[in-house]
């Protein structure tokens, strides 16, 4: 009788620990998911710029001032533009 | 001598003062017990609450607006965080006391203010200001990049902390705003998609409570109190490179003319979307300073106009419609027509004139003879069934309805001047709106700002299929070498459309200011896109639609049919003429 209830107290406490370590092992992990929920949040707001950067690279007002300036280019006239006919191009 | 002996000690106590004692003390101790109960078990909300409060807390879950794209993705809105510099003053005595390093801005140092200032690009004494002496709470400076918001709170200065905050961005600028508007500071939409379409695009904040441990790290989440809700994107109809196109033509004639302003819509005429809409002036959404005054007007949708000779169209398609005329019934177009005081007379006179030379040649007097063979009540009512009159409702702000009054208040010089658009209102986008009628085949669709995937099969039918197409030969006409505006003509396409040019009402009266117009669409054996081109107040020595507008009209048009890989329904001119001046180039 007194070998069984020592070893019931025993399972007991035993059951006692592994809680307290599985709470903490939890809150743990989730300190870690929190960070990562976090760090999650950061590269949205970096990618959010990023694609407002590209946005604003690749504007098209911007492309054509830069064509135009550093590149010297420019639309050609109307009377440059040669309209091919697929059926002459084919010949 | 003996210290054993204590008198004290040997007079006896009597026994019940001992025993009293004992119960003195269990009383006590029984108090302490049923206390502890009470507390543990029956009235422990207090000291639970308590706890609660030191160890739990209830953090926003941020949420982001929507983004605005364009038909191919490309993004023309979009949030993104930035923070908030805040200075606090230390919060409360109590607090204070609580940990003594907790101290406010109040205390930062000349040089902590002077590193301060430095980061944000500020005057140290404007900062000094704007922190709170005493308790409370100052913004420093309000959207400031995540980058120097690090190295700010790298500094740890005492009561210096960044609240997020968000910032749009609009990397069109001027090119596309007046479609898609702006927001206020509180990321709530002011004006144009951001206005009209504020309620999709707004996210909700959530919010959850949590468990902190000493270092305030996040150790349990105990229960979401409402979930996070972002908003959603909004997919427009725009196509960001014909919007460059349309905004940079339109700024070039609105600068040659020396005109005041000038609007252009481009319209599919096969789904009724708005593939473009400019104005100028316009305004850059990503400077706040300048958000403010005439170009902000969206004037496509708010500004009316008297249209002038574009509304000619639907006088003749109402004639043929009735059977009562066809494109070769004759119309004595010459002199002047006279209502009691008033004549309307031709810029250029004409003598006998077909109905599809009426158009084509722009005859008031035609017009006004032909309208005059039907009741105001049946111009009214064609006119309604398109649109003038009444707002198109997209839901932009500020739309305007034009002015059509009812058909009972027409006098007969009044129905004359109606049928070559004068006594009459409508704005640019019901204009270009009505003009789908023509482009299809006699229906009119609803617009649509955002992108159609399934086109509408049948709209209202407004004109039988037959009138619309006798309508586009006249347009076609119109807009070929023996029209008013053979400048609207783009090579290896056939166009079609109408020029308008109108007098500006000024205080009742008639001056002489000008409005040109151009609505027209291409390519005529299967239309594809409605173009229309208002320029108000063209003073650069000429100011009718044909010279002013429809140049633009063509240009426009040129650069969308090529850009969209339409084949060419009008062959070999143009072909010819590229190779010799090509030879001509060579044998230089």
């Amino acid at each position: 009788m007194l070998r069984l209830h020592f070893a019931l107290i025993l399972l007991v406490l035993a059951s006692a620990i592994a809680l307290v370590s599985s709470q903490h092992r939890s809150r743990t992990l989730h300190t870690q998911l929190e960070r990562e929920h976090e760090r999650m949040r950061v590269l949205e707001v970096e990618w959010g710029q990023l694609q407002i950067e590209q946005g604003s690279l690749a504007a098209h007002a911007r492309i054509a001032d830069l064509a135009e300036s550093k590149l010297k280019m420019h639309a050609p006239e109307r009377n440059h533009v040669m309209v091919v006919d697929t059926a002459e191009g084919e010949q | 001598m003996k210290f054993a002996h204590n008198p004290l000690l040997a007079e006896l106590l009597p026994a019940w003062r001992a025993r009293a004692m004992l119960i003195v003390m269990m009383v006590l101790f029984g108090g302490l017990v049923a206390r502890a109960f009470w507390l543990q078990a029956v009235d422990n909300e207090f000291y639970q609450r308590k706890g609660e409060e030191r160890f739990s807390k209830v953090l926003p879950t941020p949420a982001s607006r929507g983004r605005v794209l364009d038909r191919n993705e490309q993004v023309l809105a979009m949030s993104t965080q930035v923070s908030a510099i805040v200075a606090e003053a230390r919060p409360t005595r109590a607090d204070a006391k609580a940990n003594p390093r907790d101290i406010g801005a109040e205390k930062l140092t000349p040089s902590q203010i002077r590193q301060l200032a430095d980061l944000l690009g500020m005057d140290h004494r404007e900062i000094e200001r704007k922190i709170p002496d005493q308790r409370g709470r100052g913004y420093l400076k309000h959207q400031v990049t995540p980058e120097v918001a690090q190295q700010i709170m790298a500094l740890k200065l005492p009561g210096i902390r960044t609240e997020p905050e968000y910032r749009r961005y609009y990397p069109h600028g001027e090119v596309s705003a007046h479609v898609v508007g702006f927001t206020g500071s509180d990321d709530n939409g002011l004006e144009g998609i951001e206005l009209a379409m504020n309620r999709p695009l707004t996210g909700q904040q959530g919010s959850r409570r949590v468990i902190t441990d000493a270092r305030r790290n996040v150790v349990e989440d105990v229960e979401t109190l409402q979930p996070p809700r972002d908003g959603g994107d909004v997919r427009l109809a725009i196509d960001t490179r014909l919007q460059f196109l349309v905004h940079s033509r339109l700024k070039q004639a609105v600068t040659e003319h020396k005109a005041r302003a000038g609007s252009a819509v481009v319209l599919d005429a096969r789904t009724g979307e708005v593939l473009a809409l400019a104005n100028w002036p316009t305004y850059n959404p990503n400077n706040r300073a300048q958000l403010s005054g005439a170009p902000l007007r969206n004037r496509a949708f708010t500004d009316t106009y008297e249209p002038g000779s574009t509304i000619k169209p639907f006088v003749a398609a109402m004639a043929l419609d009735a059977g009562r005329f066809t494109s070769d019934s004759l119309v004595d177009c010459a002199g002047k027509l006279h209502f009691g005081k008033y004549s309307i007379g031709d810029a250029h006179s004409h003598g006998t004139l077909s109905l599809a030379e009426v158009i084509q040649k722009s005859s008031n007097i035609g017009i006004a003879k032909v309208a005059a063979q039907f009741t105001p009540s049946e111009m009214w009512h064609i006119y309604d069934q398109v649109g003038f009159g009444s707002p198109i409702k997209l839901g932009f702000p500020g739309e305007a309805g034009g002015r059509l009054r009812p058909a009972a208040s027409w006098k007969p010089v009044e129905q004359a001047t109606m049928a070559y658009g004068h006594g009459m209102s409508v704005t640019l986008m019901q204009m270009a709106h009505a003009y789908t009628v023509f482009a299809r085949d006699g229906d009119l669709i609803p617009l649509s700002l955002t992108r159609v995937d399934t086109p509408p099969l049948n709209g209202l039918q407004v004109f039988s299929a037959q009138t619309a197409r006798e309508v586009r030969h006249m347009l076609e006409l119109a807009a070929g070498p023996g029209g008013t505006a053979p400048q609207a003509q783009v090579p290896g396409y056939r166009v079609a459309g109408k020029t308008g040019t109108a007098h500006k009402l000024e205080g009742g009266a008639y001056a002489n200011k000008y409005i040109a117009s151009f609505v027209g669409f291409a390519p005529v054996s299967d239309p594809r896109y409605i173009v229309a081109v208002m320029i108000d107040e063209p003073s650069n020595g000429v100011h009718y639609g044909g010279q002013v507008a429809a140049p633009v009209f063509s240009d426009i048009m040129n650069s969308m049919l090529r850009a969209s890989g339409i084949a060419p329904d009008m062959p070999v001119p143009p072909l010819q003429m590229a190779r010799n001046t090509a030879i001509v180039k060579e044998g230089m």
